[in-house]
């Protein structure tokens, strides 16, 4: 069994479901992974990716109520930022449904691209969900490693 | 966000300022289906060139005012997407969309 890695620096965020979060959620796991000097269109992958599982959370989740959104994030040595975006809300019946591109039960303003985004703007991406439980979404992107200060 | 509208003949500019997401997607929405009741252009110009990002809730906000327009029989076209955009647009693969 592979050994786990541990992370060199990690952290924890914790807001409501409203939707102007979602600008403050994005922006502040790209401020996060700043420390792994990603390119502009890495982190812009990213910022993408935790908007889209944001506003899944925003829009089916809690879909006629407000309820927390809890957000982690992890970067490691080698360059990976893992990312995991969880909620307590209605949970995703059929997932392999809901994560095919332009599916949306969001109505005629809702792409159904969500999930689309986060697999192509990601290395990997996996989703967990209980009907009634709530859904942890993991997203994990290998940033290219260019010249270290630190060697 | 902002939106700043230039008319010229049948044409409608919309010059879409800011970022694009399900929060502010509502107030582009409302702010350009405004001006086209108001002015039932032959074509909708929406213009990316001053947005700084934009997630999926971008591409809805493009195929709704796409459905908008087209069922008076008009035309919509999106101009000055940035790759990342247009990356966007292509995974969604809307290719009646007129991309420039």
């Amino acid at each position: 069994m592979k050994a786990k890695t541990k992370a060199k620096n990690e952290m924890r965020l914790v807001i409501p479901s409203n939707s102007a979060n979602e600008s403050f959620a994005r922006s502040t796991v790209a401020a996060f992974m700043a420390q792994l000097d990603p390119t502009i269109e890495e982190m812009t992958d990213i910022k993408t990716a935790v908007s889209e599982a944001v506003t899944n959370c925003i829009v089916h989740a809690y879909k006629d109520t407000i309820g927390n959104i809890w957000i982690e994030a992890k970067i490691y040595d080698d360059g990976r930022i893992k990312v995991q975006i969880k909620d307590r809300g209605c949970g995703i019946k059929d997932i392999a449904k809901a994560r095919e591109p332009l599916f949306t039960t969001g109505g005629s303003e809702r792409a159904g691209l969500g999930f689309a985004v986060m697999e192509s703007f990601t290395d990997k991406l996996s989703v967990r969900s209980v009907v009634g439980k709530g859904t942890t979404v993991i997203m994990e992107k290998r940033v290219a490693q260019r010249y270290r200060h630190d060697s | 966000m902002s939106v700043i509208f230039e008319r010229s003949d049948d044409t409608l500019t919309a010059l879409l300022s800011g970022e694009i997401d399900h929060h502010t997607a509502a107030e582009f929405r409302e702010s350009i289906d405004r001006e086209v009741e108001m002015t039932k252009p032959a074509l909708l110009v929406l213009d990316f060139g001053g947005i700084g990002f934009m997630d999926s809730s971008g591409i809805g906000l493009i195929m709704g005012r796409y459905k908008n327009v087209t069922e008076y029989g008009g035309k919509v076209r999106v101009t000055n997407a940035p790759p990342m955009i247009a990356r966007m647009i292509k995974l969604a693969g809307v290719g009646r969309l007129d991309v420039f």
